[in-house]
């Protein structure tokens, strides 16, 4: 086993003191505190909190359009600066109605991802045509994580969270860590921050929502910026879409990357 | 209804496949006043007898859930509160973790889950209330009716409690005309429907009071001029049938509503139902 590890041991008394920790001898009230699920989980490495990221994804971008919300992630995870796993679809699709792009340490992209994917099974077992909708995926997302990380413990993910409501509504949000949430015609994370919602924002018309080609447009140009200009990105992506009729998740895709300019960079 | 040797608790069958403790719970619904519940493709209305009085103006008949549920319970008031407790406090959570509201068919299937695991125990007894749940979600509207044997049905339009089998007669009557009823004939449905169950004269120590709740209208109450200015509407459309309509209940009526004894756990009362759950 790993380490040596037994997990069939028993402790060797119960209610007794911990070498290390403080003993309460008078007894009486309970000072311990229950520690909270994810940190009872006995394992070979033991469980602790923690504040930082292994193995991570790098931006999600998320555009609204009239007719739906597109999702656009890179199919990268690296390794800290280690672009380790070339080919992972970080942009899923949960039920009919809603996408979720995932950034942020993967493994807990996946840890939460399979407890979304076990609410979707719940709805199909209740097998009353009822379906989550992304409203609720987020706000439900919104408190598990506000959760975690007050209890010092965060999934350090940012996630994009886009789909169709009830009434035909495209809904897009974005939650991170810290259980902070928004909702907005475009959003996202990691780098695409810094360089994708500028250039976004600046092409919104005034008066009315983007067209389906007006954001697959954008979010090919978006992805060829980040790919020039953020370390932790690649030239190959995939785009989820969410529409009237469904999800589908297009890709990958490649960027159209043009080095021939850096000959024109003096000093190169 | 008589005394028997498997009556004692609730984890004893009958040689004849019964359990009389949750029988004999169906019989305190009987024992509470009647309510009555319809509903159109927009509306879901709660008719209750309350008992009227001056000096007390809590209606422990019909109780909110929530913005888009309500409901009106016949039988123990305190198991009725505990009940309607626990959907307030379901709904709340609901809304606190996903931001909307808690599709109606969602929380009666956990309500019946609930009160079935108190017929299956040794201590614990079924609880003594029968509700009428009316609600309007993106569904559309629903009327579903909870027993104490945790037999949860979806109807068109119900009527329980003491009496109620007149009510019930006039609902299956008009029942085809429910779907596409304003809001206010349904009332007035509700109100004719109810009349049945006040007995030979009119009791001046009970009042009839309504719920309703449906699209883009919240579950509310109706105050008492809303109430008075209803109870006027269906007695003016009375009017010109009362002859016909209104003979005196048969004898039979005043001794309960059908069989007292269901057979199956199922109630054998119930009309218009479209699924059974």
């Amino acid at each position: 086993m790993l380490n040596n590890y037994n997990s069939m041991a028993q402790p060797l008394w119960q209610n007794g003191p911990t070498p290390g920790a403080f003993y309460n001898f008078t007894g009486g009230q309970q000072q311990t505190q229950k520690l909270p699920k994810e940190l009872t989980a006995a394992g070979p490495f033991g469980t602790k909190r923690s504040t930082s990221s292994i193995t991570t994804g790098s931006s999600v971008l998320g555009i609204r359009y009239d007719g739906g919300v597109m999702i656009a992630a890179d199919t990268l995870v690296s390794y800290g600066s280690l672009a380790r796993y070339q080919n992972i679809l970080r942009v899923f699709p949960i039920n009919n109605n809603i996408i979720l792009g995932g950034g942020g340490d993967f493994a807990d992209i996946q840890s939460i991802k399979r407890t979304i994917d076990q609410k979707m099974i719940e709805d199909q077992c209740y097998a009353d045509g009822i379906t989550m909708k992304p409203k609720a995926l987020s706000s439900w997302l919104t408190r598990v994580l506000y959760n975690r990380r007050s209890r010092m413990n965060p999934l350090y993910i940012d996630v994009v969270v886009g789909g169709i409501e009830q009434d035909g509504t495209p809904y897009l949000a974005n939650v991170d860590l810290r259980g902070r949430a928004y909702e907005d015609y475009v959003v996202a994370t990691g780098f695409a921050r810094h360089l994708a919602l500028p250039l976004v924002r600046e092409r919104k018309p005034k008066d009315r929502e983007f067209t389906a080609e007006e954001a697959s447009e954008l979010i090919r140009k978006c992805m060829e910026v980040l790919y020039y200009r953020d370390t932790r990105n690649m030239a190959q992506y995939t785009v989820g879409v969410c529409n009237a009729s469904g999800t589908t998740i297009d890709g990958p895709c490649k960027v159209s990357e043009n080095w021939t300019f850096a000959a024109t960079i003096k000093g190169y | 209804m008589f005394r028997n040797q498997y009556d004692n608790d609730t984890t004893v069958w009958s040689p004849q496949g019964r359990l009389f403790q949750v029988e004999y719970a169906m019989e305190a619904v009987k024992q509470g006043a009647a309510t009555v519940g319809l509903k159109s493709k927009d509306y879901a209305v709660l008719i209750a007898l309350c008992r009227a009085s001056e000096t007390e103006t809590m209606q422990p008949k019909i109780m909110p859930v929530d913005m888009h549920m309500g409901i009106s319970i016949s039988g123990l008031t305190a198991d009725a509160r505990l009940i309607c407790q626990y959907m307030r406090t379901e709904c709340l959570s609901y809304r606190h973790s996903y931001s909307g509201i808690i599709p109606v068919n969602r929380l009666v299937t956990n309500l019946g889950n609930k009160m079935q695991a108190t017929t299956q125990r040794y201590d614990r007894r079924p609880y003594g209330v029968g509700i009428l749940v009316a609600g309007y979600d993106d569904a559309g509207s629903h009327l579903y009716q909870v027993m104490p044997s945790a037999v949860v049905l979806n109807c068109k339009a119900m009527a329980i409690g003491s009496r109620s089998q007149s009510a019930r007669t006039y609902l299956e009557r008009h029942m085809d005309s429910f779907e596409n009823c304003s809001m206010d004939d349904l009332i007035c449905h509700g109100i004719k429907a109810i009349r049945g169950s006040l007995g030979y004269e009119e009791n001046p120590s009970l009042a009839i009071n309504v719920a309703i709740v449906g699209a883009n209208l919240p579950f509310k109450a109706l105050g008492d001029e809303e109430n008075h200015k209803y109870l006027e509407m269906a007695k003016a459309i009375d009017n010109p049938e009362k002859v016909a309509d209104e003979a005196p209940p048969s004898d039979d009526d005043l001794l309960g509503q059908g069989p007292s004894a269901p057979t199956d756990g199922e109630d054998a009362d119930t009309i218009a139902s479209t699924e059974d759950m």
